[in-house]
């Protein structure tokens, strides 16, 4: 993008020299580049959609090339596409997910003028359309192939019947269609036959009925979501039929019981990946029978249900291809790890989070086979000590994920032993553990580290972050939760050796100032920031901040009691993708609010106890900001301001989530972690 | 009537018919002669079914205009022969009927008759006008007699169709009454009317169906007729028929079962007793000897009272089964895969479910129809309970019947009832299957019609707008530019209280007055409305 950026600041002179010489001859030397190199440099004009904005503002070729280019469309207000529609007239992804509001009329006005071209459109996060509106989509569209319908809970049988129309679609999510019924979706399985993917996760109205209909009419589905829908054994076996199927997820399915699962004969073949999460009623007889009919399963989830034990694991040693197994939230016992150790399958992926039984003993056993293991989640298995971690390291030296969040009886020096030992990191998540400056300096050999949390270690100071700083260079993600002895010379570290960070979460580090902010102005991909709770931080900070990440898209200053509206005035200015903001508790004011409100792409604003907030201020700011779709806000607000004004931004799409919290006083982070595990015990 | 609605399978021939049937019309308003006043009425009772029989029969009527020309009583002349003895046949049909009125339905039968009395006028109008038509076409040229002459032939044939439709409609009630002499009548007067019917053309057979079609409104009587005529029909065939079954009977082994097979008459009959004193019929034995117990004391001893049969079983019988008349049906013996009827009441309610109209349309949605009166009756129990429809305009009372309907069935979906809008789900419209699927296609495609031109959209937007449509209330561009002068401009009602709230925004009470702030919002509101396209 950088190079782009250049190559487009270095041929602006040479058309203005063009236009100054010969008038007549209206020659540009951009004639002799070719639209396909344009467009090859438009290609990469891809991590900040305002880059093609300006590029498309150089001059009239370029606002046409630009036009002609541009394939994905993603609108800010759908009131203005009428408008913006003709300007791409090859357009064939639609993505809606910043529009709250899609009433039929816009469906109709971009149907009429994609027409045919369009492939794709997302309504996943858009309210106020109706089946007429898909109809006119689905018949002007012929070669619509994907439609996102996620969380249309208004939707009724007859839009489902519309959707239907659109004879070409092949994948489809209705997640939350919670009105729709076995006769809608009966619609759908007649009319879309080529479906290969369908999600109909929450979708509580469909039951065996609607899913046998589309087991019976779309044979070529090959992914189907039918989580928490009230199905039970009925159409199981014409699901298992399906001669193409390789992902089905059955999460939270209670209608299933082993009884149902009995009756299962006809194998599934082609069946890859199955998800039975939270499925109670189903224990290791049932799950036996299911894995003895899909014998070529690749990936099985089995979280929260029953119980792992020798029985289980013997059922599963069936699955000759078997490579990734989560078992998070299952009750496990010794047996039952030992049997998965002994398993002629080598694993690639094992997920034992928040897994109780998980003792040394078990992983002892299950690592001395299990060697090829790739990713690994340990979460929560509170009983492991550095026995474990010594076995993990020792034997899975190709780990590149690796998740031990709160295994708090590992001591420190076994946290030398992974950096030792596990060069390959990518991913290591050490919430809450033990880890000190040494094990930091051990891991900081992985010099592909990605992503590395290191919230709630209180044993961690500046030293060990300036050795990450000094080696990880890839380092994207950095969580430094409540790390109370990190201060700003570790930022520097970290902000000056890794460049490509995107996500940083420094809340609650008292000791950061505005200087940290200062340097990780410097990082142009951040879009994540969290500093909640960070006294020291002004306005100051962020305005650097605000000047540097023009990616940011999400920022939490809840809690830093020093920023104020000359914070948020640099911040509406240049932060333009800003998406989701919380200003709690600072001194932001009517203004501040305000000018924030001219971030067209804001979508989530949290503002509690902001005491300069007035209700006419906080009015202004509301039906300003055209994009919100959903604000916190302090339950007093509510009788304060006309009730007309709530309803007019419900109708925007906008959703209000009331609080009443008291304003609370700050906590001292160890006192913090007292009080946690007391409420725990 | 519109020809799409006759369940005909020679669509094709109806709709070219049709097409010649316009020409003539032309020609007739180009004529401007008295006939067009005189065929007005018919052309609404039987427009196609008569053009087709005008197109077709011209020839032969040519012939017959030649003929007649010179002596019409020819008795070379089929066509001509014809219609004579039709018109022979419908007076005797009508004196047979006048003679018997007393026995049957009398309303029925007047409804008949006085059909049957307007058409015999009509044909004598028009005879009358061919009559006159003969002196005064002598100075006109050839073309237009001739024009005028099918027109008139069709009115002809068309009447007279009718005329028989409604008078055989007459015959079968007459039978049950009095033993076999009707049967006897029937099978001479159908002798007769069948080859004037089908005759010269065979175009006519679909005419016949029209005729019935048509006096369907006028009188419920006319399924009877077709069937009548049908038996009629297959009668003879099947006298032939019983000799072979006997044989086959014969081989039968000995001991399985006695194969009975009723004719139709018998089982149409509604009565299947009769008193043989005051010939008062009855459906079942038991109620006819209960009846006999009024004409006299010897009917009252427990032993005329008793079941006739009991004693009969003491001995060991053969297993009876019974055998449907309709060739070729399963439940006929003469089937491969011959399976009997247990009963005569299985013979009843399948020979009228299977091979019988459906005459009884349930009163509530006006769209199912039984010929068994006991199946509309359950069926109207729970009618309206049926919420379940099919694209098809099938209903179902159970939604699981339904969806394996549709998973049995290429093309079929659940019809999801267009809510609060239309009432009803099921159209009213008493049609076929085929016909239900256009319904609901249309609508359909109706809605995907109209819905482009952003009519309906508009519709349904300015509906939504008129509820409360709060988006209306603040234009989010006055906020985007900053522009707080609109903000007085909002609609009142939803503000009155919130005026005084929103004071500040009155630029002189406004808290920021730094102009460089000021340029940032400007600026920044600016490119947020042209920001749009990402």
């Amino acid at each position: 993008m950088k190079k782009a950026k250049q190559f487009q600041f270095q041929v602006q002179p040479l058309i203005n020299n063009n236009n100054n010489n010969n008038n007549g001859l209206s020659f540009s030397y951009f004639d002799l580049l070719s639209e396909e190199i344009v467009f090859t440099i438009l290609d990469l004009l891809t991590p900040n959609p305002l880059d093609k904005k300006s590029f498309s503002l150089v001059c009239k070729n370029f606002y046409f090339l630009e036009s002609k280019h541009r394939r994905i469309l993603k609108p800010l207000r759908s009131e203005y596409l009428p408008k913006v529609l003709p300007r791409y007239p090859h357009v064939t992804h639609m993505d809606l997910t910043l529009c709250p509001r899609v009433t039929d009329a816009t469906l109709t006005n971009i149907a009429s003028a994609c027409n045919s071209n369009l492939v794709s459109i997302d309504l996943s996060m858009s309210k106020f359309f109706t089946g007429v509106g898909l109809l006119n989509l689905a018949v002007k569209c012929e070669n619509l192939v994907e439609l996102d319908l996620t969380n249309a809970t208004e939707l009724k049988d007859s839009a489902a019947a519309m959707v239907a129309e659109a004879r070409n679609l092949e994948r489809l999510w209705m997640r939350r269609c919670k009105m729709v019924t076995d006769m809608g979706v009966g619609c759908i399985a007649v009319g879309c036959r080529k479906l290969k993917l369908l999600s109909l996760k929450w979708c509580v109205r469909v039951g065996d009925l609607g899913v046998g209909l589309i087991a019976v009419k779309c044979k070529d589905i090959r992914s189907l979501d039918l989580s928490y829908l009230p199905i039970s054994d009925k159409c199981l076996p014409s699901i298992l039929n399906l001669q193409y199927l390789e992902d089905l997820a059955l999460v939270g399915c209670l209608g299933i019981d082993d009884n149902s699962l009995a009756v299962l004969k006809n194998g599934c073949k082609s069946l890859k990946k199955l998800d039975m999460s939270s499925c109670e009623k189903i224990t290791h007889i049932g799950l036996s029978s299911v894995f003895s009919c899909t014998i070529c399963l690749e990936q099985v989830t089995l979280a929260n249900g029953c119980s792992v034990n020798l029985d289980l694991a013997d059922s599963l040693n069936k699955l000759s291809k078997l490579h990734s197994i989560k078992l998070d939230g299952c009750p496990v016992t010794c047996a039952g790890l030992g049997a998965i150790g002994d398993w002629c399958v080598s694993l690639k992926e094992l997920s034992l989070s928040k897994c109780s039984g998980v003792t040394d003993e078990g992983l002892t056993y299950l690592f001395t086979k299990q060697k090829d293991l790739r990713i690994l989640d340990i979460t929560c298995c509170r009983k492991i000590t550095d026995v474990s971690i010594s076995h993990i390291t020792s034997s899975c030296t190709d780990l590149s994920s690796l998740k031990m969040e709160s295994c708090t009886l590992v001591p420190r020096e076994a946290f030398i032993l992974i950096g030792q030992r596990c060069h390959s990191l990518e991913e290591l998540d050490l919430t809450e553990n033990e880890i000190d400056d040494e094990g930091l300096k051990s891991i900081s050999i992985c010099s592909k580290l990605s992503s590395l949390k290191l919230g709630l270690c209180l044993n961690i100071t500046d030293e060990g972050l300036a050795h990450i700083g000094m080696s990880c260079v890839g380092l994207k993600e950095l969580d430094l939760y409540r790390c109370t002895g990190i201060t700003d010379s570790g930022i520097l570290a970290i902000a000056g050796g890794c460049p490509g960070l995107e996500m940083i979460n420094i809340a609650y580090c008292k000791e950061i100032t505005d200087n940290s902010l200062l340097l990780f102005s410097k990082c142009a991909q951040l879009n994540t920031i969290e500093c909640r709770g960070c006294p020291h931080i002004t306005s100051l900070g962020l305005a650097a901040i605000a000047a540097g990440c023009k990616q940011l898209t999400k920022l939490d200053i809840k809690k830093c009691y020093k920023i104020d509206d000359a914070g948020m005035i640099p911040l509406a200015h240049f932060s333009q993708n800003l998406k989701q903001i919380n200003l709690s508790y600072s001194l932001v004011t009517d203004v501040g609010l305000l000018s924030l409100a001219s971030i067209s792409c804001l979508q989530t604003l949290t503002i509690l106890h902001l005491k300069g907030l007035t209700p006419s201020g906080l009015a202004a700011a509301l039906l300003a900001c055209g994009g919100l779709t959903k604000v916190k806000l302090h339950a007093s607000f509510k009788s304060l301001l006309p009730q007309a004004i709530f309803e007019h931004l419900e109708a925007r799409g906008c959703l209000f989530l009331w609080r009443e919290k008291e304003f609370q006083a700050e906590l001292d982070s160890k006192c913090w972690k007292l009080q946690l595990e007391d409420t725990m015990q | 009537m519109d020809h799409k609605e006759m369940p005909c399978p020679t669509a094709d021939t109806w709709g070219k018919s049709f097409s010649s049937g316009n020409e003539l019309l032309k020609n007739i308003s180009s004529d401007d002669t008295p006939l067009t006043s005189s065929q007005r009425p018919q052309q609404k009772w039987e427009d196609p079914s008569m053009l087709d029989y005008n197109t077709r029969i011209e020839p032969p009527f040519q012939d017959f205009k030649q003929r007649s020309e010179t002596q019409s009583s020819l008795p070379c002349n089929p066509n001509n022969h014809n219609k004579v003895t039709d018109e022979e046949d419908v007076q005797m049909n009508g004196t047979i009927q006048t003679e018997k009125i007393q026995d049957w339905d009398p309303r029925a039968m007047l409804n008949n008759l006085n059909f049957l009395e307007q058409k015999i006028h009509q044909l004598q109008d028009l005879v009358h006008l061919i009559v006159g038509r003969r002196s005064q076409a002598l100075g006109r040229p050839d073309e237009l007699v001739a024009q005028q002459k099918q027109l008139i032939t069709a009115d002809l044939t068309s009447i007279i169709v009718q005329l028989i439709s409604t008078a055989g409609s007459l015959l079968p009630s007459v039978k049950p009454l009095s033993g076999t002499t009707p049967t006897g009548q029937l099978g001479q007067l159908g002798g007769l009317f069948l080859p004037s019917t089908v005759g010269p053309n065979s175009g006519v057979q679909p005419q016949n169906n029209g005729g019935n079609k048509v006096s369907d409104q006028s009188n419920q009587m006319d399924i009877t007729v077709n069937c009548g005529n049908e038996q009629n029909y297959n009668m003879e065939e099947h006298e032939s028929k019983d000799d072979e079954d006997a044989d086959e009977g014969e081989n039968l082994p000995p001991g399985s079962y006695e194969i009975l097979q009723l004719e139709k008459e018998e089982i149409l009959a509604p009565h299947t007793h009769f008193c043989t004193i005051c010939g008062k019929g009855f459906k079942r034995d038991a109620n006819l000897r209960m009846h006999m117990r009024g004409h006299g004391d010897e009917y009252k001893t427990p032993a005329a009272l008793a079941k006739p049969n009991k004693e009969a079983t003491s001995e060991p019988m053969l297993i009876k089964r019974y055998s449907c008349p309709y060739a070729g049906c399963k439940r006929n013996k003469d089937h491969k895969k011959f399976q009997p009827l247990k009963t005569i009441l299985c013979v009843k309610n399948h020979y009228k479910r299977t091979h019988c109209d459906k005459s009884y349309t349930c009163s509530r949605c006006n769209t199912k129809k039984f010929s068994v009166i006991a199946d509309l009756k359950t069926h109207e129990k729970h009618c309206g309970k049926d919420k379940w429809l099919c694209s098809c305009g099938t209903t179902f009372s159970r939604k699981d019947k339904l969806f394996g309907h549709i998973a049995l069935f290429q093309g079929h979906t659940p019809a999801i009832p267009l809510e609060e809008t239309k009432g009803p789900t099921v159209p009213p419209d008493r049609g076929e299957g085929n016909e239900a699927i256009n319904k609901v296609r249309s609508i359909n495609f109706n809605f995907g019609s109209n819905a482009p031109n952003g009519n309906e959209v508009q519709n349904t937007a300015d509906v939504k707008g008129n509820i409360e449509d709060p988006t209306g209330y603040f234009s989010p561009l006055n906020f985007d530019t900053w522009n707080f002068g609109g903000f007085h401009e909002f609609p009142r009602p939803p503000y009155e209280d919130s005026e005084s709230s929103l004071s500040f925004l009155i630029p002189g009470s406004c808290n920021y007055t730094v102009p460089g702030s000021c340029n940032y919002t400007q600026k920044t509101g600016a490119e947020s409305s042209s920001n749009n396209p990402e």
